[in-house]
């Protein structure tokens, strides 16, 4: 049997940090052969993407690497510049997660695709811009005699990561690195990149390493699954074997916490159906308009949409990037401008109130913000950042407001000690308690949760999602809660709203959209969600394929 | 997680962020001991006129006993000695640390007066245009541009005599009093503008942050918003404006002085000093050397100070 693509033997990254070398990836063994694909998964600071960095010694100056990494039997670790460069690009290419800061803004993808070509090979412009243009076709962006003078602003998210992608796939490599590929894509872009991946493997014979900490994309994807924690293999076998026959708990763990679709029970209404509660916020007709500003013209952002909450519930919004959700949420407790349309919050109608009446409707609401990192003021401490709400309120001072935030946050289980502490001195699931603590120091009627679980890790997300539902049943506040995914929201809400560029697609009752989806765009959203389940994915890819 | 809790109550204890600063501060050697070689600079200058009648000196007394015909002073290093720490000046003889003492008060006032002001008016305009936007933005933006394209040496050095006689006629200030006071209001109409501008795209960058969204939708007004959530994220650019705007304006100062726009004889600024030595350099080298090293050490100190409390001010650095 000829050598596999990559051989990995007893490979360890460290860091010298501080005085003390910090293992990073220890004692790596594996190998990825021709057509195959390798996903390693873990949560964020496993020592995943430093694995795939240091194949072809792209790592800080700070890093120092021992073992053996070969590609098609060649020693590349610890190769001179001159032999890595010669691999580089030629035989391994990497696909990086943002495609937006990995191609060079003032540069065109064109341009760019032709660079890579001329680098390894000695071919002409003519030759190099034929060549260059084939491979825009070969990745499915539209029009590639005119998309390769195209910059990338031009070019939308998904098209970004295919032009990326036809970069990659300029010099035909033997190892495709992709480092979380599709995790800046909306679903549906997702399952189109992903299929495009699976379809350039099988004709190229390539093979692929990719680097994720979504279940759904490697049951779509890997052949053989490596799953590593803080720097260890915990576990390295098939995708069925993984998936089916988890050995090590942390493995089942992982798993355990991947939010799947449909899997969760009927859930109560907190009222009785047929005879509802007034609700705590009503949109009517809300329209939200960006105005132009200079050449830019005015932008529509929502457009006539209605929804009402009630006491108790938690009512999903889902929808693609730029589809207008945040904007709704925001709109809703009066930090944009309505163009038309109204708003009422308990009783009161937001679009007309002054300054100072907004001000007393808002101890009705709070707002969980996606980013946690900057939600919170990095100049204070946790602790002024809870209290601040309360203070603002006129509620509690000094002592009072101390026990307060004590209180707080013990509700959202975090040590009374982190109060001195600065938010970067916490995880990014810390940091979201901190915000969820802040929205609820008021004990608000109307909670809006614009995504708080997109930028953390599954076991993180599971507990925070546990903690969110618990608060909820226990101070029986509404909640509107935001999210691109549709397993996260199938777990939390009573109902779902669907929208689509800044209208409302569909809404109503969870199980009836997500088991008996009406529009055609809820049904195909609902298709592209990858199921962390090869077998059930493989099927749901077929019937997929099969309706385009 | 909760077990945390049972540890000693110190950690328990709210430490503003004012005291985990001076803590931090504290733990940064260097940036320590700048602070405390600038604070003696400054002191020695308010201190002057009691240190120089403890030595039984005085700025304006001329020691010609003590200078050769060709104006050099008697002795090593420009005449130092137990009477003259720092030698003498050539030519009429007055003693060196008097000078350079009774020098650093008005240098040191005209920075410290200068920087303040530059950063203050820079602050609060900086804040206004960045936070407010629209034509607020759009008219101090103009104004800004105005003043930064003016060619300011030529004009300061066009402008301070007239100027300076117009304060006289008020009767305010004479002489070197009104010249001071023109070299300072030049300086704060030039000097604003560049930092209203750092703040200015700051606060830009800032406002889009959620936690300033945050903020608002507790029911926090524009006042406080600005007060607690922006002035805490401003003040490290202030601290390094500043130590680096302090050193500048004794530096123009001096460069004023040396001109012949600003104090003049018989008062003495570092910036006079200076431009005095420059004709003995060959002939009386340590009179150059000593002012010189002077400047530098208060310049460096201030710098490194400067640098220790925006370590010491940035939450993101080691904690003490």
């Amino acid at each position: 049997m000829s050598d596999p693509v990559l051989k990995v033997q007893n490979y360890t990254v460290e860091f010298w940090v501080d005085g003390t070398w910090y293992p990073a990836a220890v004692d790596m063994n594996f190998e990825v052969e021709a057509g195959k694909v390798l996903a390693i998964v873990g949560e964020s600071g496993s020592g995943k993407s430093t694995t795939a960095m240091g194949v072809m010694s792209l790592l800080a100056a700070n890093a120092r690497t021992s073992g053996s990494v070969k590609i098609k039997g060649t020693e590349v670790l610890g190769a001179d510049n001159a032999t890595l460069r010669k691999f580089r690009g030629k035989e391994v290419a990497y696909i990086f997660q943002e495609p937006m800061s990995a191609l060079n803004p003032v540069y065109t993808i064109g341009f760019q695709i032709v660079e890579t070509l001329r680098t390894h090979f000695d071919i002409g412009p003519t030759e190099a811009r034929v060549r260059a243009i084939e491979l825009i076709g070969m990745v499915e962006i539209p029009n590639p005699e005119g998309s390769f003078d195209k910059f990338p602003h031009q070019l939308s998210g998904g098209q970004r990561q295919r032009a990326m992608i036809a970069q990659s796939l300029a010099c035909d490599p033997a190892l495709l690195i992709a480092d979380e590929p599709t995790t800046a894509l909306d679903v549906t872009v997702q399952a189109e990149i992903l299929d495009l991946m699976r379809g350039l493997k099988t004709r190229l014979n390539s093979a692929i390493l990719l680097i994720t900490h979504d279940m759904g994309v490697v049951a779509d994807m890997a052949d053989d699954i490596l799953v590593m924690k803080d720097g260890n293999t915990v576990e390295h076998g098939t995708s069925d074997q993984i998936f089916n026959k988890p050995q090590h708990p942390y493995t089942k763990e992982l798993l355990g916490a991947v939010p799947k679709l449909g899997s969760t029970k009927a859930r109560e209404f907190p009222y009785n159906v047929s005879a509802k509660p007034a609700p705590v916020i009503k949109l009517e007709n809300v329209t939200v308009e960006y105005p132009k500003r200079g050449r830019i013209p005015a932008f529509t952002a929502v457009k006539e949409f209605n929804l009402e909450i009630y006491p108790g519930e938690i009512v999903g919004l889902v929808g693609e990037s730029g589809s207008g959700k945040t904007t709704v949420g925001r709109a809703a407790i009066g930090l944009i401008p309505i163009k038309e349309g109204s708003i009422n919050i308990v009783g009161n109608d937001i679009s007309k109130a002054s300054q100072k009446e907004l001000k007393g409707i808002r101890r009705h609401t709070g707002i969980v913000f996606q980013d946690p990192a900057s939600s919170l003021n990095p100049r204070l401490p946790i602790g002024e950042s809870i209290g601040e709400p309360i203070f603002l309120a006129g509620l509690a001072k000094g002592e009072e407001l101390d026990r307060k935030v004590e209180d707080l946050l013990n509700s959202v289980e975090l040590p009374r000690s982190y109060r001195n502490r600065y938010p970067h001195e916490l995880s990014g699931g810390q940091r979201q308690r901190v915000g969820i603590a802040r929205a609820l120091a008021l004990t608000p009627d109307l909670l809006i949760a614009d995504e708080p679980t997109s930028a953390l890790d599954v076991s993180v997300q599971a507990r925070f999602l546990e903690l969110l539902q618990d608060l909820q049943s226990k101070l029986n506040f509404a909640c509107l809660f935001i999210s691109h995914d549709l397993a996260v929201v199938d777990i939390l809400s009573h109902r779902i709203a669907v929208m689509q560029n800044g209208r409302l697609v569909e809404s109503g009752d969870r199980d009836a959209i997500l088991k008996r989806p009406q529009d055609p765009y809820t049904q195909r959203l609902i298709a592209a969600v990858p199921i962390p389940n090869p077998a059930e994915q493989a099927l749901r890819r077929a019937a997929r394929l099969a309706s385009k | 997680m909760r077990t945390t809790d049972a540890k000693s109550g110190a950690e328990l204890a709210i430490r503003s962020p004012a005291k985990i600063a001076w803590d931090r501060l504290r733990a940064n050697r260097v940036a320590f001991y700048s602070g405390f070689v600038a604070l003696f600079f400054v002191i020695t200058a308010f201190a002057a006129p009691f240190i120089t009648r403890v030595m039984g000196l005085n700025p304006t007394s001329q020691y010609s006993s003590r200078v050769a015909e060709t104006g050099i002073p008697f002795g090593h290093f420009g005449g130092m000695s137990l009477g003259h720490p720092l030698g003498l000046e050539p030519g009429v003889g007055r003693d060196l640390m008097s000078l350079l003492l009774y020098g650093s008060r008005i240098s040191f006032t005209v920075a410290i007066i200068t920087s303040i002001f530059s950063i203050g008016i820079g602050m609060i305009v900086g804040i206004v245009s960045g936070y407010y936007g629209g034509k607020v933005d759009a008219v101090i933006g103009r104004i800004s541009d105005f003043i930064l394209s003016f060619p300011s040496v030529f004009m300061i050095v066009a402008l301070v005599i007239p100027l300076t006689q117009r304060i006289e006629t008020t009767h305010l200030a004479r002489d070197n009093g009104a010249r001071i006071i023109v070299l300072i209001i030049f300086f704060v109409i030039f000097g604003w503008p560049g930092f209203a501008r750092l703040v200015r795209s700051q606060v830009l960058s800032m406002r889009e942050r959620d936690f300033v969204m945050a903020a608002q939708s507790q029911g926090a007004s524009g006042y406080r918003i600005i007060i607690k959530e922006l002035l805490p994220n401003l003040w490290p650019t202030a601290i390094v404006f500043l130590s680096l705007s302090l050193p500048g304006f004794l530096a123009a100062e001096a460069v004023f002085s040396f001109l012949g726009v600003g104090v003049q004889a018989p008062a003495s600024t570092w910036g006079l000093v200076l431009s005095d030595s420059v004709s003995y350099w060959q002939q009386d080298p340590a009179y150059l050397l000593i002012p010189s090293i002077m400047l530098v050490l208060v310049v460096l100190s201030l710098n490194l100070f400067g640098d220790g409390l925006r370590d010491a001010l940035d939450p993101k650095s080691d904690r003490a």
